[in-house]
């Protein structure tokens, strides 16, 4: 388990690939929604993920603490 | 004076069209180029159906959404049609094939400078950060994106609150009727666009008119047209400059440091860019205040509904953004990369496609009586703001702006009503009233 969790809610993704830009080692945007690399949704803490989540237009990208769980980005 | 009563006026709104332009497209075309033909690009022409005239809408009064868009749908969903200037186009008018053509990379925006672009106007557009694929695209907007992101879109909320409620203490104090439009609707979006990117809200009254002229479809001549956007470009070019010897804490001046510091934005790009923020800025939400109170009004259960219930405010925003076809018809062609597969159709490597998003947002087949307003309606994902790579930057400070001018409609006006005739905006891009005349 890393110390964060990184997720992509293909339901709600409208595909602007923001995320895959600004991390292209964690996220993917192939075909109609983005994705988390394979191997990459548990990671170490890093700022740029902050900024992945907050700069999602849809607000698709969720980084949650690994142990609590607790939501970190998209920051309120 | 009092104009006509609301019901003599929502006769007017919504109702589709008779079919008055052309040939409405039908099940009738022969759509079945088989999938596997060999036939070059150049040859196919013969085995293609025969455009169509495209808009469907004519220059009328009020929202319809054509019949012609319901008859495609159901039909063929892919409809050759053509625009006034410019090659003929493929139109997407179902919910999937519109946000598939949207999000799928084959689709290039940049093709559409080298290509005779289906268009409105005669003139050619210009490059810009909506003519761009990734990744130049992706390298100007994540410059830009860190400004509009929910958290910052937060951050300015408490001042557009302050910022509706103000403007709306000022027009009721000034008395009843009213213009909606040039005393809340215009006067918010474009003071926050101002505040962001740091150019005095006082010259609106020019960037109303720059802005016109450059979302006109055929109101002015291709030199107008060119003489427009020199002036908005020198003004802004000024600008740059100013900012350039003495930044500040703005958009304009993260621009130019990013530009300065890391030569990540050429000059033009720079301009360009604060060309678009500026216009897209604020046009589309000045027309869609003035939308969502008419449609609002003409149906007062609706009205009543969120003046009772503020707390409905942001489902309702999103229900009237999928409601409301905003455009005056599909715009911004997309240029396949190579042959790909569209709703049942072989769109060819080097064809145009332009994506109807008013008639994807009321495809029966993705929303359950898309007719009706529901600001419940469960996973709302219209595609008001668009989708892909080019979704609307702004989406996130356009909702908020929206939400609160909304809710500080219903709180502060819950008696508002259309007091006059109001007058259509024409030959635009976008559909709005210019002037409507409330009363409360």
């Amino acid at each position: 388990m890393g110390a964060w969790h990184i997720e992509v809610d293909e339901n709600v993704c409208v595909g602007s690939g923001m995320c895959a830009a600004l991390a292209p080692d964690r996220f993917v945007l192939e075909g109609p929604a983005a994705s988390v690399v394979q191997g990459a949704a548990d990671t170490d803490a890093d700022e740029v993920l902050l900024d992945v989540a907050d700069s999602c237009p849809a607000s698709a990208v969720t980084v949650t603490d690994g142990e609590s769980g607790e939501v970190l980005g998209p920051r309120p | 004076m009092l104009g006509p009563p609301g019901a003599t006026q929502s006769a007017q709104g919504r109702t589709a069209l008779p079919v008055t332009t052309g040939n409405p497209p039908s099940a009738t075309f022969p759509w079945e180029r088989p999938l596997t033909s060999t036939t070059p690009p150049t040859s196919t022409s013969l085995s293609l159906p025969a455009p169509v005239p495209y808009p469907f809408n004519e220059q009328g009064d009020g929202l319809g959404l054509h019949a012609a868009y319901a008859d495609a749908r159901e039909g063929a969903g892919m409809v050759r049609v053509r625009l006034p200037h410019g090659e003929p186009a493929w139109l997407a008018t179902r919910y999937e094939d519109a946000r598939f053509v949207l999000g799928d990379l084959r689709f290039s925006r940049a093709m559409a400078l080298e290509n005779d672009e289906p268009r409105y106007n005669a003139a050619r557009s210009k490059p810009s950060i909506l003519s761009m694929d990734p990744p130049d695209h992706t390298r100007l907007r994540t410059l830009v994106s860190r400004a509009f992101t929910r958290h910052q879109v937060e951050g300015l909320r408490p001042w557009v609150r302050e910022l509706t409620s103000g403007l709306l203490d000022e027009m009721v104090a000034a008395g009843s009727p009213a213009d909606l439009v040039e005393n809340f609707a215009l006067p918010l979006p474009v003071q926050v666009i101002c505040e962001l990117l740091g150019v005095p809200a006082s010259d609106r009254g020019q960037f109303r008119v720059w802005s016109d002229a450059l979302l006109s479809t055929t109101r002015l001549t291709e030199d107008e047209l060119k003489e427009n956007q020199d002036q908005l470009t020198g003004y802004l070019a000024g600008y740059v400059a100013e900012r350039r010897a003495d930044p500040r804490d703005d958009l304009m001046s993260g621009l130019i440091e990013a530009r300065d510091a890391k030569d990540r934005l050429s000059e033009e790009e720079l301009v360009s860019l604060c060309v678009a923020i500026l216009v897209a800025g604020h046009e589309t939400t000045a027309s869609q205040i003035p939308n969502f109170v008419w449609t609002l009004l003409e149906q007062p259960e609706e009205w009543q509904r969120l003046v009772d219930d503020p707390e409905l405010v942001p489902g309702a925003v999103e229900e009237l953004m999928r409601y409301i076809p905003l455009g005056a018809g599909a715009a911004f062609p997309r240029y396949a990369k190579e042959d790909v597969e569209v709703g049942g159709v072989l769109v060819r490597r080097g064809e145009a496609v332009v994506v109807s998003l008013g008639s994807a947002n009321r495809d029966p087949a993705r929303f359950d009586e898309p007719e009706t307003l529901r600001f419940d309606r469960p996973a709302n994902q219209h595609l008001g703001f668009g989708h892909g790579v080019h979704h609307c930057l702004g989406a996130q400070l356009a909702r908020m702006e929206l939400q609160e001018a909304l809710r500080a409609l219903v709180t502060k006006v819950p008696g508002l009503r259309i007091a006059g005739e109001p007058e259509w905006k024409r030959q635009m891009l976008v559909r709005a009233p210019r002037v409507l005349p409330v009363g409360w």
